[in-house]
């Protein structure tokens, strides 16, 4: 299995023997936030691409197909179009909060990003509670958007907030569970560890079977309602909302909005494939050892990527399908069925564990 | 299709007063079929006869209020009245002599809809309606000086083009009169400054056009919905009464765009029966097709915005993929495929295009397949069916106080549908049946409008192979005028009746035309609907409600 670990401890000594610690570390970091950023925005304009043709595709017409050869640079001159808007403030407007808020969720988006297992090796932020750390990163998203609606001071956007202020709160919980769920299998909430066991003894949602199945299916549900994406999209609410929280901002302002929307829906198939589909382990079969060889010869980002694209496939399918939620549905989804069937489903897998019912490869 | 003229007898206006009925006196002409002969009421017996006629002769539902300005004789209105139950119209004329202060009873206590027509009234002609509760412009500017309807009102020369924003007033004032007849006004508050008021419109992506709510919110749910009209209205009746009668044909298409076929059929109507034109049997059949064809463009496109309102897209573009085979038919035949300008008084602009009939043919199957997709992608979807069920509940009652005609009456139980109720073209010869249903709720609006898309293929089914030789257009006089008098037409339009109200003193250009507008009933009743309701609900009203906003601003 290609580990990017040789790589990057044959860089760091390399570095080491040219230059003082502090400054091969520091160099190294600069190395690693450009490339964060970098796969952030290439990712950014796959997804919102990828996007504009599925749904084209469901909806029985072609999609962007002026700009460029099958509108493949249409993204790229949007992108360059936001970035020459004027960025408008209100006169009334909390310009402070105003401000700050498309940054918080920008920096919420990418420090989760940044918990994404690429490789093995290949993963940025790795600790011995890494799937916390990730939670808290990215629930800062929601104090981003609150501010929006409060410094907007428009009805609109306060309506927007307060929804998705309730809404992400209240998915969050599904979303702990459903986590705590296969931490419990796995025995760790280190993310490399999580994968590099389900490498050496199969995917989660082969190993804990029902109880992981149970949780990848509220997870998917939860996860589209955590990036605001419909049929959760009610804190935009296009229909009555205009474009909820985000209806006072413009130019780029509003692009972190846009980047960090598509971003998310990439970052929450990103944990679904790591924490249920093995991240960047390959699929293994057990008994079929010529198989598994060439499965791993296949790289680990290949992969990652690829899992994650197909949870990506199955939050578009949902969006493009479902009409919209009402506040008081999404919240009793949540509260009187997510929440018990996860609660439950956390016993059952603790049970699963204990009496040692998973299933193991090896 | 008026064969319910009233047989109330026409008064001499000089002697109206308190005379009770005499029998009418007969023109020596035969007179048109759809010949209006109202009685005249003293404006201070107006309230009590409209009673009567309410509670005693069943006349439940108001279907018009017409503003005219008589010039010397004075200002005043024409209620059209027709009992759901019994099938009998009444026309009643009430006329405010006093062309400084002019003042009519209120009968918006009576019938819902009044409220708005009443108000509709006052933007136009200044007639103050005595206790009704809601004194305001309804379309015009708060701050528009004159009345615009009036034959003498010189709306150029009191108004300059503002360059200011105002701010529309949280009042309303109620005039009433007491018994020694001194009017005196009360203020009614709209919203007052604790209400957290939200606009909805006049760019909002649901209102479906330059429509406006100030709506009241409570959380997320609904105080109150104040619409405020006329974003883009054009005056076509005020245009019409200098237009030549072929002349004033052009606007209706540009009224609901999207029953373009049905208000052009009405007008046509209104207009060939008054003067006695002879249309012939093709035309009467390709015009029901139309018509029909209409419809399911209407209703597709309802079932479309609706979708795009719940947050469906890919059903919203569903919908608009079988849209555009029917406008592709009208394409062909009339050049058109929104603004259609097919009907013309007489006949039809043109004869019908050799491959309509093959077209039309292969479009009623294509159609039923793809209606089930329909059902699979949102109507039987669990979330649309929690976010429609119960949703905007609109009793039996209220439709008919509201006038909300169309499928959106017949979701409550009313039977109103002008194609059973007073055939017209060939609804007498075809087989189908009324849609109706008791819920009254969202849902209800929006199987109804599905089951009709299916009624009206089985109408075009029947017709399609059986179009009549003959010509397709009756040679007319150059000029056409009409007999002195007033005349009413009405059709089934796509979301309720449409109404031509045709009043001529015998020339080439009508002295007042008046449409009854299908949506402005449905505006009007949002507020009922959608109180207590959420806002999110709000848009499912809208959209099932289904009103088309040029069409409520003439």
């Amino acid at each position: 299995m290609f580990d990017l670990q040789n790589w990057t401890t044959a860089l760091h000594e390399w570095m080491l023997g040219i230059l003082p610690e502090w400054a091969a570390i520091l160099i190294e970091s600069v190395l690693v936030a450009l490339i964060i950023i970098t796969l952030y925005a290439v990712f950014a304009i796959v997804l919102i691409y990828l996007e504009r043709k599925i749904c084209a595709f469901f909806q029985c017409r072609l999609g962007p197909n002026r700009v460029g050869k099958w509108g493949l640079l249409q993204v790229f001159s949007d992108v360059f179009k936001m970035l020459q808007k004027e960025i408008i403030r209100m006169r009334k407007s909390d310009r402070f909060l105003h401000d700050l808020a498309p940054y918080l969720v920008v920096t919420a988006s990418m420090l989760t990003f940044a918990c994404l297992p690429w490789n093995k090796g290949g993963h940025i932020i790795d600790f011995n509670i890494g799937i916390f750390f990730m939670l808290a990163v990215s629930s800062i998203g929601v104090v981003g958007i609150l501010l929006a609606g409060l410094g907007s001071n428009s009805k609109y956007p306060m309506i927007g907030a307060m929804r998705a202020g309730a809404q992400l709160i209240s998915y969050e919980i599904s979303i702990g569970l459903t986590m705590l769920t296969m931490v419990a299998l796995t025995g760790t909430m280190q993310i490399s560890e999580i994968v590099q066991q389900q490498y050496d003894n199969g995917w989660n949602i082969i190993r804990g079977h029902i109880p992981a199945l149970i949780a990848f299916i509220v997870y998917l549900i939860a996860g589209n309602a955590e990036c605001n994406r419909g049929p959760f999209d009610l804190p935009e609410g296009e229909s009555e909302l205009t474009a909820g929280y985000h209806t006072e901002y413009s130019g780029m302002h509003f692009g972190y909005y846009y980047l960090a929307e598509y971003l998310n829906l990439f970052i929450a198939a990103g944990i679904a494939s790591t924490i249920f589909l093995g991240g960047w382990a390959p699929l293994h079969i057990a008994g079929l050892d010529g198989f598994n060889g060439v499965m791993d010869l296949i790289p680990g980002f290949v992969w990652f990527v690829g899992k994650t694209f197909f949870v990506v496939l199955l939050l578009m399918w949902e969006r493009w399908t479902f009409p919209r939620l009402r506040i008081d549905h999404i919240l009793s989804l949540e509260w009187k069925y997510l929440m018990p069937i996860s609660l439950f489903n956390l016993l059952l897998m603790a049970l699963v564990v204990v009496l040692g019912l998973g299933i193991n490869i090896n | 299709m008026e064969e319910t003229i009233q047989n109330k007898p026409v008064k001499p206006q000089a002697e109206a007063a308190a005379a009770p009925a005499k029998p009418a006196v007969v023109p020596e002409a035969v007179p048109a079929e759809n010949l209006v002969v109202s009685t005249l009421v003293e404006p201070e017996k107006l309230h009590g006869e409209m009673l009567r006629l309410k509670n005693e002769e069943g006349m439940d539902f108001l279907e018009l209020i017409t503003g005219e300005d008589w010039g010397e004789e004075g200002l005043g209105c024409v209620y059209n009245l027709w009992s759901t139950t019994t099938g009998k119209r009444a026309y009643i004329k009430a006329v405010a002599k006093d062309r400084e202060n002019p003042f009519l009873p209120t009968v918006s206590d009576l019938w819902d809809i009044a409220n708005i027509y009443e108000r509709e009234v006052f933007d136009f002609y200044g007639i103050r309606f005595l206790g009704h509760p809601d004194m305001r412009r309804v379309f015009l500017r708060e701050d528009w000086v004159g009345y615009p309807m009036r034959k003498d009102d010189k709306p150029e020369e009191q108004n300059d083009l503002r360059m200011n924003n105002f701010v529309y007033a949280d009042k309303t004032t109620q005039y009433d009169c007491d018994a020694d007849g001194q009017v005196h006004e009360t203020e009614h508050i709209v919203f007052s400054p604790e209400d957290y008021v939200v606009n909805i419109g006049p760019q909002h992506p649901s209102t479906h056009g330059v429509l406006h709510f100030r709506v009241a919110l409570e959380g997320e749910r609904i105080k109150k919905i104040d619409p405020i009209l006329g974003y883009i209205h054009r005056g076509i009746e005020k245009l019409n009464e200098s237009y030549t009668y072929p002349q004033t044909l052009a606007l209706t298409d540009r009224m609901d765009y999207l029953g373009a076929m049905q208000s052009r059929h009405a007008l046509c109507m209104a207009i060939e029966k008054a003067a006695g034109i002879e249309v012939s049997e093709r035309v009467q059949y390709v015009r029901t097709i139309m018509d029909e064809l209409q419809r399911i463009d209407s209703h597709i496109l309802f079932f479309s915005c609706l979708c795009q309102d719940m947050g469906a897209t890919t059903a919203f573009l569903y919908g608009f993929r079988d849209r555009e085979r029917v406008l592709d038919i009208f394409e062909e035949t009339c050049g058109g495929r929104l603004i259609l300008n097919y009907n013309m008084i007489g006949g039809l602009a043109h004869d019908i295009h050799p491959d309509f009939q093959k077209h039309v043919k292969a479009f009623i199957p294509y159609m039923r397949k793809n209606i089930k997709e329909y059902y699979d992608i949102f109507i039987n979807n669990v979330i649309a069916r929690n976010r429609l069920i119960g949703v905007g509940v609109l009793s039996k009652e209220d439709v008919i106080s509201g006038g909300c005609t169309g499928p959106t009456g017949r979701a409550s139980g009313w039977s109103n549908d002008v194609r059973k109720h007073a055939p017209y073209a060939t609804y007498d010869k075809v087989e189908f049946s009324e849609v109706l249903r008791t819920e009254g709720d969202s849902y209800a609006r929006l199987l109804n409008r599905m089951d009709e898309i299916e009624q009206s293929l089985h109408i075009i089914e029947q017709l399609v192979d059986n179009i009549p030789e003959g010509t397709y257009q009756t040679k007319t006089k150059p000029i056409i005028k009409l007999p002195e008098g007033t005349y009413y037409s009405a059709v089934e339009g796509s979301r309720g009746e449409f109404g031509v109200f045709v009043e001529s003193k015998g020339d080439k250009s009508p002295y007042r035309m008046h449409y009854r507008s299908t949506g402005l009933p449905l505006v009007a009743i949002m507020d009922k609907a959608c109180r207590d309701e959420l806002i999110a609900d709000m848009m499912a009203i809208n959209g099932t409600l289904d009103y088309v906003v040029p069409d409520i601003d003439r």
